[in-house]
């Protein structure tokens, strides 16, 4: 068997292009952010309305989406493989099950968690990147984003998909790393550390922004 | 001390089973779990009914047989113990237990608690070995072995093939027991040989046998009767990675 053949046809392999594509939308969840948080600088949006026109007319960017939208496709594509095939290891269930006992919950529902997330992703991916790439290009990304998040139904919604997506990266980012074998060396307490900081931060950031908008027009 | 046991009873591969309710009275605190099968089952030969099949042989935590799900934890509520090691002073007077066999597709039941583990030896057989040549023993300093390595390899070593985390993991996946024979071979000199074969044969033969995949949720390492961690799920990664992808 050749290398990459014996790769993608072991179970392990499989399991790293999860963690893979999960760190890569990880580093994608960092990027985004950071543009996001110009939506707090007091200047009606120009500087982030800068950003977003650099992201529709930046050449470069383009290749970049379409890797991100394959990320995100494979991502969800081998999770639920891998989440079939697991209920298939176990086609006669416990009648007694003390699974809370020796696992976390979020280490044990991260289909669902995930499959929260991506339905999240399409609504959200339909309101603000489809409406202002196609539908709407003359817009400010300004004008959508305020319209959104003054909705305060919007504001729950959104606030419910980025604590699923907390609790999907609370065992998520660390789990990559043990999938990667690099847990358990002396980089144990960093990964641990930034791990925290991640998937308590990054989501807590995102949820700063409809917030805001809703208090503040 | 009394006890109501609901224990799987199914009469061949075929057989459907079911839970059947039983009343244990008289349990010395100090008896152990398999004690507790062995007296209810004299109760039931002299009744003229079928025993309770379970498997058991050492008594002593070292042979890795006695693998039963007690009320939804695989060897019992303890922890770093097989079933065998459970005493019933673990349980509160009168209470009620479900008794259950190993779940997994490659464990199939072969009556009432028993379970054919043989997918087990296969995964061996495609890459749990050595080569090397039989003879005298070497001089004992010839191969170096650091110290950590020999401690780490041993605790390893440890795993008797119990299965009890294939029957705890969600997901239905052997990984701790595979990491546990591929993180002590490729841990020592001696194993360096098959390193990387061994680890793509016995991921390979795994898969074949239909265990699932590793979540990390490492439940397999708190059930562990002999306490492998899942740092040896973290090498056989690395080896992976070595063997497939380097
Ligand atoms: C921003 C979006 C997302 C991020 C940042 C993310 C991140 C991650 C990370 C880092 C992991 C850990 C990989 C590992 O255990 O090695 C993971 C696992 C997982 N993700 Fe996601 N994910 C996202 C969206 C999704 C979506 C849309 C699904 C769709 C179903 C999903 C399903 C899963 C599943 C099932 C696992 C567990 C795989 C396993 O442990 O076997 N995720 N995710
Ligand atoms: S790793 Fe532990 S639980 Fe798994 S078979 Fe070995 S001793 Fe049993
Ligand atoms: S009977 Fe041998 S480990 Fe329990």
């Amino acid at each position: 068997m050749s290398k990459p053949v014996a790769f993608l046809s072991s179970s392990v392999g499989r399991k790293m292009l999860m963690a893979l594509s999960g760190l890569f939308l990880c580093s994608f969840l960092l990027v985004h952010l950071y543009i996001n948080l110009f939506l707090f600088k007091q200047d009606q949006g120009a500087e982030f309305e800068m950003y977003g026109h650099f992201m529709a007319t930046y050449p470069l960017i383009r290749p970049l989406e379409i890797g991100l939208f394959a990320g995100f496709l494979l991502h969800g594509v081998i999770g639920i493989w891998l989440w079939i095939m697991n209920r298939r290891a176990r086609p006669v269930r416990y009648s007694v099950s003390r699974a809370g006992d020796n696992s976390t919950l979020s280490s044990r529902i991260m289909w669902a968690t995930g499959t929260v997330v991506g339905i999240f992703l399409v609504i959200h991916v339909n309101g603000f990147f489809v409406q202002s790439r196609f539908i709407t290009p003359e817009r400010p990304m300004f004008e959508i984003v305020r319209e959104a998040f003054t909705n305060p139904w919007l504001v729950a919604f959104y606030l419910i998909a980025l604590a699923f997506l907390a609790y999907h990266l609370k065992h998520g980012f660390q789990s990559a790393f043990q999938t990667f074998g690099l847990r358990y060396s002396r980089y144990e307490r960093l990964i641990e550390f930034v791990g925290m900081l991640f998937w308590l931060l990054v989501p807590l950031g995102f949820a700063a922004m409809p917030l805001y908008f809703l208090w503040a027009y | 001390m009394n006890f109501t046991l609901k224990i799987w009873r199914q009469k061949n591969r075929t057989d459907k089973g079911k839970l059947v309710t039983y009343a244990v009275s008289n349990i010395p605190p100090d008896a152990s779990f398999l004690e507790v099968l062995d007296v209810l089952n004299g109760d039931l030969v002299r009744k003229g009914e079928e025993p309770v099949a379970f498997d058991h042989d050492c008594r002593e935590g070292i042979c890795g047989s006695c693998g039963i799900m007690i009320e939804g934890r695989a060897h019992g509520p303890n922890r770093k113990a097989a079933t065998c090691e459970l005493r019933m002073r673990s349980f509160p007077d009168g209470d009620t237990l479900t008794v259950e066999p190993w779940r997994a597709r490659p464990f199939p039941v072969i009556k009432d608690l028993v379970v054919d583990r043989s997918a087990f030896d296969r995964i061996m057989q495609a890459g749990g070995y050595v080569s090397v040549k039989t003879g005298q023993a070497p001089d004992a300093n010839a191969i170096p072995v650091p110290k950590h390595h020999a401690e780490e390899a041993m605790d390893a070593a440890a795993c008797i093939g119990c299965g009890a985390c294939v029957a705890t993991c969600p997901n239905g996946s052997a990984m701790l027991f595979v990491a546990a024979k591929v993180s002590q071979l490729a841990l020592l000199p001696q194993g360096h040989a098959e390193r990387k074969e061994r680890v793509e044969r016995m991921l390979a033969q795994m898969d074949a046998e239909g265990f699932g995949s590793c979540s990390n949720t490492y439940a397999c390492e708190a059930e562990c009767p002999k306490q492998v961690s899942v740092q040896h799920i973290a090498r056989l990664n690395r080896e992976f990675v070595r063997a497939t992808a380097l």
